[in-house]
C-alpha cells in the first residue's frame, strides 16, 4: 500500500559551484570531519552544498534502510512534475524531495501546516522576529503551540537565508533520545561561536504552524532524529494474572506430556502382547513393521498432535478479545464521563484491566491530581503587608455555589476572560447574584449552542485554552490595595526610585511586585479568537486614538464581520445610527470574543431600556451597569474601546501557576501585553505602556526552584531582574543586611521577616506561595555576567553545570518584594474516593513536589490523614540519624498498637464495645524529599518499608519525579505488592511508567501523563468506579473465564485419552477431525467470551457502598492455586462420565467408531455450555442467544456434515450419523443422563455454597434482592461487622509481632 | 454515583459529544436472570431431577429385559479348524465345523443372527482409515493416492478391489442354521439383505458402471490377498448383492468402535415355522471356518438376539438411570433436613455469612 500522504522536502540544488568559496569550505570541511572523528562525542553539520558530495555519500549509507514510501509521482503526474523540478532547479529554488532523501547538512524549507522531517537548527523563519511556531501533538501530545527562535546573529536577516552565503559550522552534540535538551553552537567562517540550545531546533515530527515559511539546516536525519530515538517501541505490561495463567499453562503442557507418555508406553505394551503380526496391525508401505519400542515413541508423537487441544491456544486470544470486550465496556461507562472538558475514561493499555482488581497500593501526585490544578490567586503579601483579597474569596464561593448549582452554567463563563476592572469583578457579581435559575439556564444553553459553534468552527482549538477558566482569569483585586496601586504615577515612580520614605517605597514595592508578576514568566499571548495567533500589538494597542469616527468604523466593521458569521438569534440589527446602539454593538463583539456574561447582562440591560420594566431596576448594580455599558458619552466609549483589546488576549502558561499571577496582575491594570523574544510590553496602569528590553530568562528548573528574567527598565534604564521561586530557596538568595548597609536594610529585615511570617501562614491554609524578588544590576556587573553567561552557552560539555552556575550568581542579593498564595482546589469527590479505596484494603501514598506543610493540609483535606491520627514526620539531614528515628518511630508504634491491645484486653471481650473498638490507633508518616534521598538507600530500605507498612497514609513531599518512581520500583520490587500510580503532569511520568498500572489524569498539565499511562481518566473520583466497579469485574470475569477455558479443554482431551485405552493406545479419536477441530473453534469458544466480558456477580452500586468486597480480588481469592487444580478435577471427572456412560452403554454392541463418538460429543457440548450457566451469575439475553446459538450451530453442522461429507475426507464414516441418531431415543437418553451425572458434583457444591456457606460475593448477590431499605439496614451491620472483624484483624496481628 | 445526564437539553447538536451512550448494553444494566439458590428452586430441581430418572430408568430396565439372546462361543469348538487356519498357506483348504446348541424357550420377534468378535482392534489409527471410499463409490480413482497401502496393488501394479486393510480383513466364515424339528434338520431362512444401512446401500457403496460385474471388476482389478474369490463373486445368487454393494461387506467396512464387537449377519425370516421366531428346540450351526482369531488372541461369537427400542441386553443404561435417580432423590432429601434443621435458627444466612466471612478475613491475612 502506498503511504497515500505525500512528504515533501525541498532541497537546495547547486548547479554552478562558485570557485572562490570552494577552498575555504573545503578546509573547514576536513577539519571539522577530523574533529567528528577524534572526538566521536560530537557532530559537525557542514551545508550540503555540491563539494562536499563524498562526506554525503557516506552518511548516506547509514540511511540505506530509512525507507518512506511516496507517492510523489505516479505515471501521470511524472512528466510535468519532473520538468517542473527540473525548471525549479534551473532557477535556484528548492524542490520536493522525498523524506528518505533528506540528509543531515541539507537544507529544508517549509511552510506552514508541513511536518518537520528531520531535526534541524532554524536559520530563517518569516516572522519578522525570527520566530517560528511548533505544534508537537506528536511528540508529547501537547497542542499548545510553542515558539522556536532563529539563532541569534541570523534573526536580523530580512530576506530569506541564502544556502549558498551559508558557510559556517554548526557542531552539536551527537544524536540522543532528550528532547528537552539540545546542545551545540554555529561557528561563522570569521570563528565567531553562537551557542545552540533547544529553543533553535525543529524536532522532527512537529508541525508549522502561524509562520509562513522557515529555513533550517538538518543536525540529525532518519533514525538519528530524536523523535526517532525515543521512539524506544512499545513497553509492554503483563498483568498479574497473565503470569499466572502461564505458570498454569505450563502445568498443562506437562500433564499433556504425561498423558502422550502414558499412551507411548501402552502403546509399545499392547503391540508386545502380540507374538504375530495381527491383521489390524498394518505394515507401513515398505511392508515392514516396527518394533514396540520403537512403535511406542512414534506414538508419543502421534499424542501430541491428537491431545495438543490440551494446551489452549485459544485461550490467549480469547483473553485478548474478552480484555478487548472489557476495555470497550469501561471506555463507554457514562460514570467516567466528566462533562466540563468532554473528555472521558482512555484505556491505553489494553491488556491490563484486571489488574484494576488487585491493587495494594495508590501513589498519587497531589497537584492536579487530587486537586483541581486550577491555580487561583487567593492573597499576596508585598512589603510586609498582606492583602488578603477578601472579595475575590467572596467571588470564588459564588462560582463554588454556581458549580453545585448547575454544572453547566460553569460552563458559561468559559472564556469570560473579564475586562480589567475592578467593576468588572462587581458586574459579575452584580449578575451572578440577581440572575433567578431561569435565565441562568436560558443564559447557558444558549451560550453553550453558540459556544459548541464556535468550536465546531474550530475544532483544533477547542479545549486547548489551557488554565483560563474563569475561577482562575477573574481576580477581584483588594481595595486597599488597588488604592495604594492606584497612586502609582510615572512621577511617583520616578520619585520613589530616589526617594526613601516609607510610603513612597512602598508604592515602588508594589509596581515592581506586579511588573514581576507580568513579566517573569514565560507566558504566550495570544487573541482567544484564534489562539495561536500571535498578537501584534505594535498595530492595534499603540495606534493613536484620532477621533470617536475612525473607531467607530473600525468596531463597525468589526462588529459586522463578526454578525456575519456569528449565529447567534438573539443578535438583533439595531437600526439607529445612535452611540447607544453602537455601544451595543461594541458590547457584541466584546462577547464573542470573551464574555458571554457580559453580553447576558447587557442585554438584560438593554432590553429593559426599551421596556422598561419595572422589575429589573430593584436588581443592584444594574443601574451601575447601565451607565458603564450603555453610557452614551463618547469618552466612555473611548474608554470602553481602551479596554476591548483586552479581553482579545489570551495567554498560554506552561505552568498553571504563572497563568494565575498573570491574570492577577492584570486585575490591577498590569497587563501582559505581548512578549517577543526580545521585548516585553506591558500596559501599566499608571505609567502606560511600558516596553522592557528582555535581555535574558533563565527558565524554571526542578534544581534552582525558581526563573528570572532580565529586563532592562523602560522607566530607570536600568537592568533589573525579577526572580519569582519557592521560598525554601528564596529566602537564602536574599540579601542580608550585614552585606549591604544602606538605609533600607532595616526595613527589608522586617519585611523579610514578616514575608515569612505571612509564607507559613499560606502553608498553613494549604496556599501554594511563590516569593517574588528583584535585583538591580549596573551595567557593568551585567557585562560581567553576560561574557560569563556567553561562555557557558556556547560550551557544549558541561554546559548545564555552567548555566546553573551562571544563573547562581545572577540570582543572590535579590530583594524581597513579597510573596503570593495561590489556591488549589481539592477536586470533586476526593476525600469519599480516598476513604473507599482505603476501606477496599488500598494504601495510599501522596507523592508531591510541594512543601511539606501544603501537603500535610492537602493530606488532611483528602482525609488522607485524619485528626485523630498520629503524625510522624520524618526529617533528618543524615542517613544515621535517619535510621535512628525510624526505628524509634516503629517502637513508637508498636508501643502504641500494643497499648491499645491491653486496653482492649482489660476491656474483656473483643465484641463488648464496639465504640471503643473505633478508636484505632492510626498513625501517618510524612517524608520530606531532602530525607527520602536517605531513606532510598538500600540500607534503610526495610526498616523503611516495614515503617511504612504500619502506617496508614504516607505522604512525601518536595520529591523529585526519580524519587516518586524509585519508591514505587522499591514498593512493587520489595513488598511484590500491585501498585497503580496516578498522576497529571509531566514529573509524574516516570512513576507511571515503573508502577503496574500507570493512570494519567487529562488535566491541565499537557498530555505527557496520559501519555504515558495505562488509563487515562479526567477526575481523581473517577478512580474509586474504575477500581472498586471495574477493576472488580475485570478481574473476576477473566479469572473465572480462563479456569472454564481450562476445564473445557482439559475435558475435552481427555475424552479422546480415555478412548485411547479401547483402541490400543493408536490415536485414534472417535471423532470426525473437523469436529474435533472446530469443537472447541466454533461450538463452545462464544459462550465463554461472552461470560468473560459480561458477567456480573455483584451489581456496580453494592461494589462502590461495600469496598470491603475489592479485597477479594486483590487477595487472588478467585485464582488461588487450588482453584486451578479443583477445575481440574472437575474436569477429570466430567470427562469420565462423559466417556463411560456411553461407553458402558454401546459396549459390546454393533456400534462404530462414529456413532459412538457423537453422543459423547453432544453430551460434551451439552456439559460445558450448562457447566457455564451453572457458573455465570447473571444471565442476559445475550448469554441466552450465545448458548442456544451454539447448540443450534453445532446440530445444524453435524447434520450438515453428516449429509454432505463422502469422500471429503479419508474417514468420512460421519455420514449420515447424526441423521440416524436423531431418531434414535438412546442418543437421547445417554446424552440427557450423561450430563446430569457430569453436572451433578459442580451443582451440589454451588447449591451447598450458596444457601449453606456463602461467600461474601454472594452474601452481597443476596443484598441486590432485598429492598432499597433493607439493604441499607444490611450494609450498615456488614459495615459494622468489617470494623469488628478489622479490628479482630488487628489483634491477629499484632500478636505475634508484640 | 451522581447522576450525571444532561440537565440541560443541548441545542444544536453539532458536535457530537465524546459522552458514551446511555445505553443498557454499554452501562452494563441490561436485565439480567440471576440464577437464585432458593431452597424452593434448588430442592425442586433435585426431586424432579430424580423422578425423571426412576421412571426412565425403570422403562429402560423392563425394556433390556425383555430382549432374548443366546451366545455361542464356536472360536475352540473346530479346534482343527483353527489350528488350520494359524498357517496362513492353508488359506484355500476348506474346513468345516458344526455347534450344536438348545433354545430352552421360543424367542418371539424379529430374531437377528450376529458374528461377535472379541480382541480384534478393529478401532487401530492405521487400520481405520485404511480404505478408499471413492473407491467404494464405483469412481476409477488412483487408490494409490489413498491410505490403502500396504493393500493397494500389487507388485505387479495391479490395484485390489477393494482395498485396504478393512476389505483385506474381511469376516469370512459362513454360518448357517439348522433347526432339529423332529429328527428332521430344516435349515432356517436367513435373510442376506437389508442388514445394512440404507444410506449405506444407496448412497455411500456403488459399482463401478458397466455392463456386467465381472468385466467390470475382471479387468485391471484383483482380489485382496486374504480373500478367497474376487469382489464380484461375494454373492452370485443375487446381482444387488454383489461387489461393493454386499450386505456383509458393507457391514464389515462400518469399522466398530470396540475391540469386542458384533456385526449384524443374517436376520431370520419369519416364514413357516419361524412366523413367531425361532421356536424351542435344538440347532445346530454349520460353519465354514475361515477366519483365524488365534493370531491376534481373539474369539468368534455366533449370536442369536432380538431387538427392543433401548438397543440389546444391555442393562446399563437402566441402571445407570435408576442409581443417577435414586442419588438425586436421596440429596434432595439430605438438603431438605439441613434446611429444616436450620430454619429454627432465624437468621441463620445472615448468620453463617458472618462468620464465614469472618474465617475468611482470617484464613486471608
Amino acid at each position: 500500500m502506498a503511504d497515500p500522504i505525500r512528504w515533501a522536502r525541498y532541497r537546495w540544488q547547486r548547479l554552478i559551484p562558485t570557485e572562490g568559496r570552494e577552498c575555504s569550505s573545503n578546509n573547514s570541511s576536513s577539519k571539522c570531519y577530523q574533529l567528528s572523528k577524534t572526538t566521536g562525542k560530537h557532530r559537525v553539520v557542514i551545508p550540503c552544498l555540491g563539494h562536499f558530495k563524498e562526506e554525503y555519500e557516506k552518511l548516506s549509507k547509514l540511511y540505506m534502510n530509512n525507507k518512506i514510501r511516496t507517492t510523489r509521482y505516479t505515471l501521470l503526474t511524472f512528466l510535468p512534475r519532473n520538468l517542473f523540478e527540473q525548471f525549479h532547479r534551473r532557477e535556484k529554488k528548492y524542490i520536493d524531495e522525498c523524506w528518505k532523501n533528506v540528509n543531515v547538512g541539507d537544507f529544508v524549507r517549509l511552510s506552514r501546516n508541513e511536518i518537520i522531517p528531520a531535526d534541524m537548527v532554524l536559520l530563517y523563519s518569516s516572522d519578522p522576529d525570527g520566530i517560528c511556531y511548533i505544534e508537537t501533538a506528536s511528540l508529547d501530545g501537547e497542542t499548545n503551540l510553542k515558539q522556536r527562535q532563529v539563532v541569534r546573529g541570523y534573526s536580523e536577516q530580512v530576506s530569506e537565508i541564502d544556502p549558498e552565503e551559508f558557510s559556517s559550522r554548526i557542531e552539536c552534540e551527537s544524536p540522543n533520545n532528550d528532547l528537552s535538551c539540545f546542545r551545540g553552537f554555529v561557528e561563522h567562517s570569521n570563528m565567531d561561536r553562537v551557542g545552540l540550545s533547544k529553543e533553535n531546533l525543529l524536532l522532527r515530527g512537529c508541525t508549522v504552524r502561524n509562520t509562513e515559511a522557515v529555513v533550517g539546516i538538518v543536525v540529525y536525519a532518519g533514525h538519528e532524529t530524536k523523535a526517532m530515538l525515543n521512539n524506544s517501541g512499545p513497553h509492554y505490561k503483563r498483568s498479574k494474572l497473565e503470569r499466572k495463567v502461564n505458570t498454569d499453562i505450563l502445568w498443562c503442557v506437562l500433564l499433556l506430556l504425561l498423558m502422550c507418555l502414558t499412551g507411548a508406553v501402552g502403546h509399545g505394551i499392547w503391540l508386545s502382547k502380540y507374538s504375530e503380526v495381527p491383521f489390524f496391525n498394518i505394515p507401513g508401505p515398505d511392508g515392514k513393521l516396527s518394533p514396540p519400542t520403537l512403535a511406542g515413541f512414534y506414538m508419543f508423537w502421534t499424542m501430541i498432535i491428537l491431545l495438543q487441544v490440551l494446551i489452549p491456544v485459544s485461550l490467549y486470544v480469547s483473553i485478548e478479545i474478552v480484555k478487548l470486550g472489557q476495555i470497550y465496556l469501561i471506555q463507554n461507562d457514562i460514570d467516567f464521563y466528566y462533562e466540563k472538558t468532554d473528555s472521558t475514561i482512555q484505556c491505553r493499555a489494553l491488556n491490563i484491566a484486571e489488574d484494576l482488581g488487585q491493587i495494594q497500593y495508590i501513589f498519587s501526585d497531589k497537584t492536579g491530581t487530587l486537586t483541581e490544578n486550577k491555580m487561583v490567586f487567593r492573597r499576596c503579601t508585598i512589603a510586609g503587608q498582606e492583602y488578603c483579597h477578601e472579595e475575590n474569596a467572596k467571588r470564588l464561593e459564588c462560582y463554588q455555589e454556581m458549580d453545585s448549582k448547575d454544572e453547566d452554567s460553569a460552563d458559561c463563563q468559559c472564556g469570560s476572560s473579564a475586562p480589567t476592572s475592578k467593576c468588572q469583578g462587581n458586574n459579575w457579581r452584580a449578575v451572578c447574584e440577581p440572575l433567578n435559575r431561569k435565565s441562568m439556564t436560558q443564559l447557558s444553553g444558549r451560550f453553550s449552542a453558540f459556544k459548541r459553534q464556535e468550536e465546531a468552527g474550530d475544532t483544533s482549538n477547542s479545549g486547548h485554552m489551557a488554565f483560563s477558566s474563569p475561577i482562575e482569569t477573574d481576580v477581584v483585586p483588594d481595595t486597599q490595595l488597588l488604592e495604594k496601586f492606584s497612586q502609582i504615577s510615572f512621577h511617583s515612580y520616578q520619585q520613589s526610585e530616589k526617594a526613601s520614605s516609607k510610603s513612597s517605597l512602598e508604592t515602588m514595592y508594589i509596581a515592581d511586585f506586579f511588573l514581576a508578576l507580568a513579566i517573569c514568566n514565560t507566558v504566550v499571548v495570544s487573541g482567544p479568537s484564534q489562539t495561536h495567533q500571535k498578537v501584534r500589538l505594535s498595530s492595534l494597542s499603540r495606534m493613536p486614538i484620532k477621533s470617536l469616527e475612525e473607531i467607530r468604523q473600525m468596531f463597525q466593521r468589526f462588529s459586522v464581520w463578526r454578525l456575519s458569521s456569528s449565529p447567534l438569534p438573539s443578535v438583533k440589527e439595531s437600526s439607529s445610527e445612535s452611540p447607544n446602539s453602537f455601544v451595543r454593538k461594541l458590547s457584541i463583539f466584546g462577547m464573542k470574543l470573551a464574555s458571554p456574561t457580559l453580553d447576558g447582562a447587557d442585554e438584560r440591560i438593554s432590553e429593559p431600556h426599551n421596556t422598561d420594566s419595572p422589575e429589573n431596576s430593584q436588581v443592584p448594580g444594574e443601574i451601575h451597569l447601565v451607565n458603564v455599558a450603555a453610557g452614551g458619552e463618547p469618552n466612555h466609549a473611548v474608554s470602553s474601546i481602551e479596554l476591548s483589546p483586552i479581553p482579545k488576549l489570551s495567554y498560554e502558561a506552561e505552568s498553571p501557576d504563572e497563568a494565575a499571577l498573570v491574570h492577577a496582575a492584570r486585575a490591577y491594570k498590569c497587563v501582559l501585553q505581548s512578549r517577543t523574544p526580545d521585548q516585553v510590553t506591558v500596559d501599566f496602569a499608571g505609567l502606560g505602556s511600558l516596553t522592557f528590553q528582555l535581555l535574558h530568562i533563565l527558565p524554571f528548573d526542578s534544581l534552582r526552584k525558581r526563573m528570572s528574567v532580565v529586563v532592562r527598565h523602560p522607566v530607570s534604564n536600568k537592568v533589573v531582574v525579577y526572580t519569582k521561586g519557592s521560598d525554601s530557596v528564596m529566602m537564602d538568595l536574599l540579601r542580608t543586611a550585614s552585606e549591604v548597609h544602606t538605609n533600607n536594610s532595616e526595613i527589608e529585615e522586617k519585611i523579610k521577616e514578616r514575608t515569612q511570617h505571612h509564607l507559613d501562614d499560606y502553608a498553613r491554609r494549604g496556599l501554594r506561595t511563590l516569593c517574588i524578588a528583584k535585583k538591580v544590576m549596573s551595567d557593568a556587573e551585567y557585562a560581567e555576567w553576560l561574557n560569563h553567561r556567553f561562555l557557558a552557552e556556547t560550551s557544549i560539555d558541561n554546559r548545564e553545570d555552567l548555566l546553573l552556575e551562571s544563573a547562581m550568581r545572577l540570582e543572590t542579593n535579590l530583594t524581597l518584594l513579597g510573596a503570593t498564595g495561590i489556591e488549589d482546589h481539592l477536586q470533586e469527590g476526593v476525600p469519599d474516593t480516598i476513604q473507599a479505596l482505603r476501606k477496599a484494603g488500598i494504601k495510599i501514598w501522596m507523592l508531591t513536589g510541594d512543601k511539606r506543610e501544603t501537603a500535610v493540609n492537602i493530606a488532611y483535606a483528602c482525609k488522607l490523614l485524619e485528626p485523630k491520627d498520629k503524625i510522624f514526620t520524618l526529617k533528618s539531614q543524615s542517613r544515621d540519624a535517619c535510621a535512628l528515628v525510624m526505628s524509634k518511630i516503629l517502637e513508637d508504634i508498636q508501643d502504641n498498637t500494643s497499648v491499645k491491645k491491653n486496653r482492649s484486653e482489660k476491656l474483656g471481650n473483643a465484641s463488648a464495645s464496639p465504640s471503643t473498638q473505633a478508636q484505632g490507633f492510626n498513625s501517618g508518616l510524612v517524608i520530606d524529599g531532602r530525607t527520602l534521598e536517605h531513606v532510598l538507600h538500600d540500607s534503610l530500605q526495610n526498616i523503611f518499608l516495614e515503617l511504612t507498612e504500619k502506617c496508614r497514609a504516607v505522604v512525601c513531599c518536595q520529591a523529585t519525579p526519580l524519587q516518586k518512581s524509585v519508591l514505587v520500583k522499591l514498593v512493587r520490587s520489595k513488598l511484590k505488592a500491585m501498585t497503580l500510580a496516578v498522576g497529571d503532569g509531566a514529573n509524574d511520568v516516570s512513576m507511571i511508567q515503573v508502577a503496574d498500572t500507570g493512570v494519567g489524569i487529562s488535566g491541565q498539565e499537557g498530555m505527557q501523563a496520559v501519555m504515558a499511562s495505562d488509563f487515562a481518566i479526567s477526575q481523581f473520583r473517577h478512580l474509586r468506579k474504575l477500581l472498586l466497579v471495574h477493576g472488580h469485574w475485570c478481574y473476576t470475569r477473566l479469572t473465572n473465564m480462563v479456569l472454564y477455558f481450562f476445564y473445557k479443554n482439559v475435558t475435552y482431551v481427555n475424552l479422546l485419552f480415555w478412548y485411547q485405552f479401547f483402541c490400543g493406545f493408536s490415536g485414534t479419536s472417535m471423532t470426525d477431525y473437523w469436529i474435533l477441530i472446530l469443537f472447541n473453534l466454533l461450538f463452545t469458544s462464544v459462550p465463554p467470551i461472552i461470560y468473560g466480558v459480561l458477567d456480573k456477580d455483584v451489581s456496580a452500586e453494592i461494589l462502590m457502598e461495600l469496598p470491603q468486597l475489592y479485597t477479594m480480588s486483590q487477595k487472588s481469592v478467585a485464582y488461588l492455586p487450588s482453584a486451578f487444580w479443583i477445575t481440574l478435577l472437575d474436569a477429570f471427572y466430567q470427562s469420565l462420565v462423559c466417556f463411560f456412560v456411553p461407553y458402558f452403554t454401546y459396549c459390546g454392541s454393533d456400534i462404530d467408531i462414529f456413532s459412538f463418538g457423537n453422543p459423547i460429543n453432544t453430551a460434551a457440548l451439552f456439559i460445558m455450555l450448562f457447566h457455564l450457566l451453572i457458573e455465570c451469575k447473571s444471565v442476559t439475553w445475550i448469554h441466552t442467544v450465545v448458548i442456544v446459538g451454539s447448540i443450534l450451530f453445532y446440530f445444524v453442522f453435524t447434520l450438515a456434515i453428516g449429509a454432505t461429507c463422502k469422500t471429503h475426507n479419508p474417514r468420512s464414516d460421519f455420514y449420515w450419523i447424526m441423521e440416524k441418531h436423531m431418531t434414535d431415543p438412546v442418543f437421547y437418553l445417554v446424552c440427557l443422563l450423561t450430563t446430569c451425572i457430569a453436572l451433578l458434583p459442580r451443582y451440589l457444591i454451588r447449591v451447598l455454597q450458596g444457601t449453606l456457606f456463602p461467600s461474601p460475593v454472594s452474601r452481597a448477590k443476596y443484598l441486590v434482592r432485598l429492598s432499597p431499605e433493607e439493604r441499607r439496614k444490611e450494609i450498615k451491620r456488614w459495615k459494622d461487622e468489617c470494623n469488628v472483624n478489622y479490628r479482630v484483624k488487628l489483634q491477629a496481628t499484632s500478636v505475634p509481632s508484640s | 454515583m451522581k447522576n450525571k445526564t444532561n440537565v440541560l437539553p443541548r441545542e444544536g447538536e453539532a458536535q457530537p459529544s465524546r459522552c458514551p451512550d446511555n445505553t443498557a448494553f454499554k452501562q452494563q444494566r441490561l436485565p439480567a436472570w440471576k440464577p437464585q439458590l432458593t431452597i424452593a428452586s434448588v430442592l425442586s430441581s433435585f426431586f424432579l431431577t430424580g423422578a425423571f430418572c426412576l421412571t426412565v430408568g425403570v422403562c429402560l430396565v423392563l425394556s433390556a429385559n425383555s430382549v432374548r439372546e443366546i451366545q455361542i462361543d464356536y472360536s475352540d469348538k473346530c479346534s482343527d479348524c483353527s489350528k488350520l487356519r494359524e498357517n496362513s498357506s492353508n488359506w484355500n483348504k476348506e474346513c468345516h465345523c458344526s455347534v450344536n446348541f438348545t433354545l430352552k424357550e421360543n424367542i418371539l420377534g424379529d430374531v437377528f443372527m450376529y458374528y461377535g468378535l472379541q480382541n480384534f482392534y478393529q478401532n487401530h489409527r492405521r487400520y481405520v482409515i485404511s480404505r478408499s471410499d471413492a473407491q467404494l463409490l464405483g469412481r476409477n480413482v488412483n487408490i494409490q493416492r489413498s491410505y490403502c497401502a500396504p493393500f493397494s496393488t500389487y507388485r505387479n501394479g495391479t490395484p485390489m478391489a477393494p482395498c485396504g486393510a478393512i476389505a483385506n480383513s474381511i469376516f469370512n466364515d459362513t454360518i448357517n442354521l439348522f433347526y432339529n424339528h423332529n429328527s428332521s434338520v430344516i435349515q432356517v431362512p436367513l435373510l442376506k439383505t437389508g442388514n445394512s444401512w440404507w444410506t449405506d446401500k444407496n448412497v455411500k457403496f456403488r459399482n463401478p458402471e458397466s455392463y456386467n460385474l465381472s468385466s467390470a471388476f475382471a479387468a485391471g482389478t484383483a482380489r485382496p490377498p486374504y480373500w478367497q474369490k474376487p469382489v464380484y463373486l461375494l454373492d452370485e445368487e443375487d446381482e444387488r448383492n454383489n461387489g461393493y454393494l454386499n450386505d456383509d461387506f458393507i457391514i464389515w467396512m462400518r469399522v466398530s468402535a470396540f475391540a469386542t464387537f458384533r456385526n449384524l449377519y443374517r436376520r431370520v425370516r419369519r416364514v413357516r415355522h419361524f412366523t413367531e421366531g425361532l421356536p424351542a428346540g435344538n440347532y445346530t450351526f454349520h460353519i465354514s471356518y475361515n477366519f483365524p482369531v488365534t493370531r491376534f488372541k481373539g474369539r468368534k461369537h455366533v449370536i442369536l438376539s432380538t431387538v427392543v427400542w433401548s438397543g440389546g441386553s444391555n442393562p446399563f443404561l437402566g441402571i445407570a438411570y435408576l442409581v443417577s435417580g435414586t442419588a438425586a432423590t436421596l440429596t434432595g432429601f439430605v438438603i431438605t433436613g439441613i434446611h429444616l434443621k436450620l430454619r429454627k435458627k432465624k437468621t441463620y444466612f445472615q448468620r453463617r455469612c458472618e462468620s464465614c466471612f469472618i474465617c475468611l478475613q482470617r484464613s486471608l491475612h
